[in-house]
């Protein structure tokens, strides 16, 4: 191992995900030397994504192709303060990415808005119900930002992701389609929705006949041929159904790889490096200003970075990883509740349901896009919380991604077999009837569900791994049951033969076992107090002004929407603010405070 | 020497040189194709993309902006020698002198040679044209350079290989020769480096039979002049003219060729051969440019093919093989002006089979496909390997996923291309104007040569197109003689380097389409 230190440049970007590729291409159109780091190989949907040899679900789905391999870095869990976490060996609750694109390459491509309740939730439950209604321990908060704020930068980002969908208003004009529940826009989505598949369409009609008021989920997968305003183009989407977990061969699918790093790579200011995992940020002798990054390369050298601006775009739990090991911020103790970082960890509160249809009916569930039909009658505070007692809510979907054979085998059916001939006719008879409802929903922050640094498991950099603390709670348990309590009616109404609500239980930890989400949030959140938030409003470190943390940690709390959608508004958010003001100023805090 | 002033005529094929290079090897795949194809390729010049902002950016004083610089050039030149540079850079885009000159290997140094062209006596490298002294030309005077672009004369007095498309260079202005040479000296990096030793086999290593072929199928500069210079309907015809005719050295693909390897018309006013299509060069079969509403630029628009030449992607086609080097390094960098004189020009050209009946639609197959029973062997190998991007009904989703219905290159007499790309695929780099690069896969290891023919047959005779069915004999051969897929035609970076820098490297490289 040799160490090196290499040429100033004017940035280093953490990370090459949606979070890392949008601040890269603004900060290169700024004219800023920027140099971006990703920890794993290079992409290019030509071989990641070659027709149809990519279609392979034993390698993207069950080996992992596109994700993180733990035995290089993983993080410890435990469900509670008084247990010893120990590492989560076998990639399966939640899916890091890895490579070019992260997160941004593998993902399914649902892409909403955050609503304007979600990002002034304290604000707004404190106004309708008072500040009583808040349980204690629940670390309820505001992001900074108003969804009027962020509005141009949401709409950017689906302009840039080519994203398909129905609006409900646009410039306050209703357009007689959409969901009713969803804020004004400034323009309508730049791609039509898509399609209903066959499953989305039943849930469609049983919803409104149940009284609810069903959309077209909005998707980052062209419902028609695209390009997007760096000329970068997409393919349409034909619902093969080989979103999540891989790249897609049509180029329908947004990724920062097929709608960014075209154009991004263009820059002459622009470098990109790969496989350089980066163990820290530095700082200077006062701790409060970033000289740059060392990062280890694939042949285990440690390389110096000096960059006068640090962009740290990894994934949620990275970057709260790299602050700690960094010394950015203070880190959070539960005990005293203190410090900042590793605190507001969050999830998301995902059940799915199956529901049978009658034999009449083949759901092709082998067909699959990240679109699909959803109400949100249960989300947010779309409904009155004042007699249940709970934060938070729920959108309901049926978002269809195509069930692969493997999935489709492994599928299980209560009270059958899982082999045999039993075992076959059950499994036949689900995959050819059933189709999926999920509930997605929020998922509140808790003084004792944190990260922090493992005091006894190292990763194999050396480094001490980041520790999660989390488990489920009685107010995302009572949410989720709730809203999981009002499908029988859509139930009812789509003629099921059977069905089977999967729901939150009261006393069943989080279990690393099995997938949910990799809808990770929190741990360095954004907000307008250093008390309550590692970041302030332009997801600027309040400890370290030239260090800006870009991604879902920036979350105060869970909400029931997917995260990408807000991450890269968040993102042009930033990128604005450092443009526009950062850059003309000493280099010092956006926010006093 | 250079007084010459043969009419540059299509010769008889007795007045072919005995020397011919080809002999016997000339009716196989194309050595003409490897030949002159091989240079028509592409090549390119880039202007630089991007103007970095040299100057500092960030509010830290410790961290001084290090742009990369456009080109990485020698002593800053006086503006004088900058404009030239400048023009210079533009006019070798237009004359497509990188993709010969820089060998195919990522991370080539620009210009310093390399380039194989596999021919049937042996293998030509071609030549380092930085300015290094002792390996480029660094030490040819401006004189020595104009004649061997012009007349393919070394300063040695012998005769370069024909690979050099110096019968359209012929035609190049002294302007533009004279920028051309201050960018080669001023803007580009000299590299010491000798490119690989050719390995053509005696006697065809002889060059004084080059010198005759010279004679009897170059124009002298003087004839090209006066020919350049003829009469057109509108300087803006003039300029297109000039561009296909002399710079671009389209003919050099397009153009079928002699017994000796010369092209059968050099100009439009050679005649109905001139671009109506060339032997295959690399496997790839250079359709005609002329007007047949078929199998040529028939239905193309204007704004076709001004589209197509500045990004290779249009609602009518996509560029592949040896034509999207050409876009990827030289057209794409042309102006708006100097592309709309060529699509112009190019309009002006009557088709060369004049009975050739326009393309019409024809639903049937769309119908079969959809129905999805009795389908034929073809028509099921293009349900599972086509039809996702191209569509049962041919149109694909262009520009994306080009249509394969009314598509010339598709209905071209010889199959080349379209066996070509079933088997290997092909790459749409990303242009300024269109960044984005598009893949289509090979098949090669998927499909055996008799479902290639069944499938390369059903979409020639699909939708309305009409071309003649593909034997499984033609696959057979070609998987055996086709070169590996030329890095060129691959998006993937070199797999060592873990770095990607953007912008054009040296002012000469489009960037690597690595995501």
């Amino acid at each position: 191992m040799t160490e090196k230190t290499l040429s100033p440049v004017d940035v280093v970007v953490v990370g090459s995900g949606w979070a890392g590729s949008i601040m890269a291409k603004e900060l290169c159109e700024a004219g800023l030397s920027v140099v971006m780091l990703e920890r794993r190989g290079r992409r290019s949907t030509a071989r990641d994504g070659a027709y149809p040899s990519s279609l392979d679900e034993l390698e993207g789905a069950v080996r992992y192709k596109l994700f993180q391999n733990p035995a290089d870095t993983t993080v410890t869990v435990r469900n509670r303060m008084d247990q010893e976490a120990v590492p989560y060996r076998r990639l399966a609750a939640f899916l890091p990415g890895a490579g070019v694109g992260g997160a941004g390459l593998h993902w399914t491509g649902v892409h909403f808005r955050a609503t304007p309740q979600d990002l002034r939730l304290r604000s707004h439950i404190v106004e309708r119900y008072g500040r009583a209604f808040i349980p204690e321990g629940m670390n309820l908060q505001d992001y900074g930002v108003t969804y009027e704020e962020l509005e141009p930068f949401f709409d950017r980002a689906e302009k840039v992701f080519g994203t398909s969908g129905e609006a409900y208003t646009v410039g306050g004009k209703a357009t007689g389609k959409g969901n009713i529940f969803a804020p004004d826009r400034s323009d309508d989505f730049p791609l039509p929705p898509l399609r209903d598949v066959y499953t989305a369409h039943l849930f469609r009609q049983a919803a409104a006949e149940a009284g609810y008021h069903p959309y077209a989920m909005p998707a980052a997968n062209a419902s028609q041929p695209y390009t997007n305003p760096y000329g970068a183009q997409m393919g349409p989407c034909n619902f093969c159904g080989y979103c999540s977990d891989y790249a897609c061969y049509m180029y329908a699918k947004a990724s920062p790889n097929v709608n960014i790093m075209p154009a991004l790579r263009r820059h002459e200011n622009f470098t990109l490096r790969s496989n350089a995992h980066v163990l820290k940020v530095l700082l200077d002798s006062t701790g409060r200003k970033a000289t740059g990054v060392v990062y280890q390369d694939a042949e285990g050298n440690h390389i110096t970075q000096p960059a006068g601006l640090v962009i740290l775009a990894a994934f949620q739990f990275h970057n709260v990883h790299l602050m700690l090991l960094s010394g950015i911020g203070k880190a959070y103790d539960p005990v005293s509740n203190t410090g900042t970082v590793g605190r507001n960890f969050t999830y998301q509160n995902i059940t799915n349901s199956t529901v049978w249809m009658p034999p009449t009916r083949s759901t092709d569930q082998f067909i699959g896009s990240a679109g699909g039909v959803a109400i949100d009658d249960f989300n947010c505070d779309n409904f009155d919380h004042g007699p249940h007692g709970f934060i938070g809510g729920s959108p309901l979907w049926v978002n269809q991604a195509g069930v692969k054979p493997i999935a489709g085998a492994k599928a299980t059916t209560p009270g059958v077999p899982r082999w045999g001939s039993a075992w076959k006719k059950a499994a036949i008879d689900t995959y050819r009837h059933s189709f999926t409802i999920n509930a997605q929903g929020s998922n509140m922050a808790y003084r004792d569900v944190y990260l922090d640094l493992d005091p006894t498991w190292r990763t194999s950099y050396g480094q001490p791994m980041l520790r999660m603390t989390f488990d489920w709670k009685d107010n995302d348990i009572r949410m989720n049951r709730y809203v999981i309590g009002h499908l029988e009616g859509i139930v009812k109404a789509l003629g099921a033969r059977d069905v089977q609500y999967g729901m939150r239980e009261e006393g069943k930890p989080f279990d690393v076992r099995a997938y949910q989400t990799t809808h990770l949030c929190g741990g360095a959140v954004m907000g307008e107090d250093p008390k309550t938030s590692a970041l302030n409003r332009y997801l600027q470190s309040w400890d370290v002004p030239n260090v800006f943390v870009v991604g879902a940690n920036a979350f105060p709390q869970g909400m029931g929407y997917n995260p990408t959608g807000l991450v890269a508004a968040l993102a042009y958010w930033s990128a604005y603010h450092i443009r526009t003001q950062w850059l003309k100023g000493n280099g010092g805090p956006l926010v006093t405070p | 020497m250079n007084s010459r002033t043969f009419p540059r005529i299509t010769p008889p094929a007795s007045l072919a040189p005995r020397h011919n290079t080809q002999g016997k090897h000339r009716r196989n795949t194309g050595f003409s194709a490897l030949l002159f194809c091989a240079v028509a390729l592409s090549v390119h010049l880039s202007a630089p993309v991007f103007a970095a902002d040299s100057s500092p950016v960030s509010p830290s004083a410790s961290t001084p902006a290090q742009p990369i610089p456009a080109t990485a050039t020698h002593a800053p030149a006086d503006p004088a020698t900058q404009d030239l540079i400048t023009k210079g850079r533009y006019v070798a885009a237009a004359a497509d002198c990188a993709a010969c000159h820089t060998a195919p290997a990522p991370g080539s140094a620009p210009l310093a040679g390399g380039y194989p062209f596999a021919l049937p006596f042996g293998t030509l490298y071609a030549s380092n044209i930085t300015p290094d002294p002792a390996y480029g030309i660094g030490k040819w005077t401006e004189a020595q350079f104009v004649r061997a672009i012009r007349e393919g004369v070394r300063p040695d007095g012998t005769s370069l290989y024909p690979v050099m498309p110096y019968p359209s260079y012929a035609r190049m202005t002294d302007a533009d020769l004279h920028a051309l040479y201050v960018y080669i000296m001023h803007g580009v990096q000299p590299v010491a480096q000798a490119p690989q030793a050719n390995t053509i086999r005696w006697p065809f290593s002889l060059r004084f039979p080059l010198t005759l072929w010279r004679w009897m199928f170059a124009p002298s500069p003087e004839a090209a002049r006066a020919s350049a210079e003829r009469s057109f309907a509108s300087p803006e015809l003039a300029r297109g003219a000039y561009l296909v005719e002399g710079p671009g050295h389209c003919g050099a693909c397009h153009t079928a060729r002699g017994m000796a390897m010369q092209e059968r018309a050099l100009t439009a006013q050679d005649g109905p051969r001139y671009l109506a299509g060339g032997a295959a060069v690399d496997d790839w079969t250079p359709p005609s440019l002329r007007g047949e509403p078929r199998t040529g630029l028939g239905a193309w628009s204007e704004a076709d093919l001004t589209a197509f030449l500045r990004t290779g992607r249009t609602t009518r086609g996509s560029a592949f093989g040896t034509m999207e080097m050409a876009v990827h390094h030289g057209t794409q960098y042309l102006t708006d002006d100097d592309l709309t004189a060529m699509a112009r020009y190019l309009k002006t050209l009557p088709p060369a089979d004049t009975k050739e009946q326009p393309w019409q639609a024809d639903s049937a197959a769309s119908r079969a496909l959809l129905s999805g029973s009795r389908l034929t062997q073809g028509q099921k190998l293009y349900l599972d390997n086509c039809a996702a991007c191209h569509r049962s009904t041919g149109a694909g989703y262009a520009p994306a996923f080009p249509p394969l219905a009314g598509n010339p290159v598709v209905m071209n007499r010889a199959p080349d291309s379209i066996i070509h790309i079933i088997l290997h695929g092909a790459t749409l780099h990303g242009t300024d104007a269109a960044p984005s690069a598009f893949t289509m896969p090979g098949f090669a290891s998927r499909l055996t040569d008799a479902q290639v023919a069944a499938l390369a047959t059903f979409i020639r005779q699909a939708w309305g197109n009409n071309a003649p069915a593909v034997n499984d004999m033609a696959v057979t051969r070609m998987r055996k003689t086709l070169a590996p897929p030329s890095p060129h035609g691959s998006p993937e970076e070199n797999p060592e380097k873990n770095t990607v820098t953007g912008g054009a490297e040296n002012g000469i490289h489009p960037p690597t389409d690595a995501e």
